[in-house]
């Protein structure tokens, strides 16, 4: 019983309301750096981070929040957020910055965030709202995952390349050479790309959702059947 | 009552909300503050890594990256901003410098390379700093996704002739890439200027002395000869 608030926000961050497939957030940053794996993973951590940082602060203040100024409250406490990641990633990792610093800054643009703040973490505690941002950001990075790895085997065929770049050298060796001897398929790859490799992914999400709720209607309609045959 | 009750609310969010924005900054700053001198540090080391693939590392031994100089050409250089000239010496005499220069016709927006040239007019190196083209078919002018950029080493402004310094296509020596022909070409353009430049003004760019010898250059002085 007890742990039934922890398995329903599970639920909601990874299937049932994911940030990306159902709630439709974080488009930009989303369709903007999809492009390969490895890029995917790195905005789906960052992302996952930030979200975890702002909403584990909202939660902490949500006390002396004043429903007036509650948004720009929240706007100042993700850009001060995302301003010291960036900063402080630049000046401690400044590799990791290197590949993943682009996508820092794209991190403002994710009204994921700012809609977490505001639905979940400034009225839960904070260790709802620390484990809501954990797998809602854990949510967001799958699907920014599976979406890279798909655009990038259609568009170079390969999977994880240039891996080295966000995990070091050893990490070279990591790319999966698909379709040997694949062109590419530059449309893969190209903004289109990612919005029909999105539609297809919320596309087979919502034909499973479908799926899942006639095989529950069909053994609801047995167990009646049953009942009613026994009386 | 009603009113008066209501500018009090107005005032104390107002101020709720002005000094949590000034708390706010105030944490930026010292995050500032503190990542400032790491994050220039680790930018030099940067530039300095790129320079190292540009010129070999093992054929000069003075500070290099303290050893630029600005120079401005918009026809040779391609940008009428001032571009960094870096110069590499041995026991005090030229060896090289690395150009910091502008194929202002890529395909979508400018391509910053760097180009390295020893004292007798070779290329030792050329990367490119930044650009955006096309991902899949004019990115190949990174070293990381192919080696073309490795066919400029040991060219010089008459190994080929002028007439050499084009793309396949257009009767020169280079290749071009397969659907994309405007990238290589802007960048073996601004190659060939880059070294027009260097044979016009070597003599002008090892000139001036390094920046230990003359003192007045933009070195920064301690904090607290402002007192």
């Amino acid at each position: 019983m007890s742990d039934a608030p922890y398995r329903d926000i599970v639920k909601q961050g990874l299937w049932n309301n994911n940030q990306a497939l159902v709630a439709l957030l974080g488009l930009c940053p989303l369709l903007a750096v999809s492009s390969t794996a490895i890029n995917g993973l790195g905005l789906g951590v960052a992302t996952m981070a930030t979200l975890t940082i702002t909403n584990l602060l909202v939660a902490s203040i949500r006390r002396w929040l004043r429903s007036e100024i509650r948004i720009p409250m929240f706007v100042i406490i993700i850009a001060c957020v995302v301003t010291a990641i960036e900063l402080l990633m630049s000046a401690h990792l400044h590799d990791l910055y290197l590949v993943l610093g682009i996508f820092v800054p794209l991190i403002v643009t994710n009204c994921a965030i700012i809609g977490r703040a505001e639905a979940f973490a400034s009225k839960n505690n904070v260790i709802l709202s620390t484990l809501d941002g954990i797998v809602m950001g854990l949510g967001f990075t799958l699907v920014l995952l599976i979406l890279g790895i798909v655009r990038e085997i259609i568009g170079y065929g390969t999977i994880f390349r240039n891996a080295e770049l966000m995990l070091g050298e050893w990490a070279a060796q990591l790319t999966i050479v698909v379709l040997p001897g694949y062109e590419g398929l530059l449309l893969a790859i190209l903004p289109p790309g990612a919005f029909m490799g999105l539609a297809l992914l919320i596309a087979m999400k919502n034909k499973i959702d479908t799926w899942q709720s006639q095989r529950i209607k069909n053994r609801e309609s047995v167990s009646v059947d049953l009942q009613a045959s026994r009386i | 009552m009603v009113s008066r009750n209501k500018y009090r609310n107005i005032l104390v969010t107002g101020g709720l909300l002005a000094i949590s924005a000034l708390l706010g900054t105030g944490l930026m700053v010292l995050v500032n503050r503190h990542s400032v001198p790491y994050i220039e540090h680790n930018e030099r080391q940067v530039i300095l890594r790129s320079l190292n693939a540009v010129i070999p590392v093992e054929t000069y031994d003075n500070d290099i990256l303290n050893d630029s100089i600005q120079v401005t050409d918009k026809e040779l250089l391609g940008s009428s901003a001032p571009s960094t000239v870096y110069r590499a010496r041995a026991a005090g005499r030229p060896v090289a410098a690395a150009l910091t220069i502008i194929a202002p016709n890529g395909y979508s927006g400018p391509i910053v390379l760097l180009v390295g040239i020893d004292y007798t007019g070779q290329i030792t190196g050329v990367r490119v700093v930044r650009h955006r083209e096309t991902p899949g078919l004019g990115d190949s002018i990174e070293i990381q996704r192919s080696s073309w950029i490795e066919s400029f080493d040991g060219k010089s402004s008459t190994n080929p002739s002028a007439a050499g310094w084009k793309v396949k296509r257009d009767g020169g020596e280079f290749d071009q890439f397969t659907g994309a022909t405007i990238t290589p070409r802007a960048v073996v353009s601004a190659v060939h200027k880059s070294l027009n430049y260097f044979q016009k003004h070597r003599e002008f760019i090892f000139s001036i002395p390094e920046p230990a010898e003359i003192n007045d250059k933009p070195v920064k002085m301690p904090a607290n000869n402002r007192t």
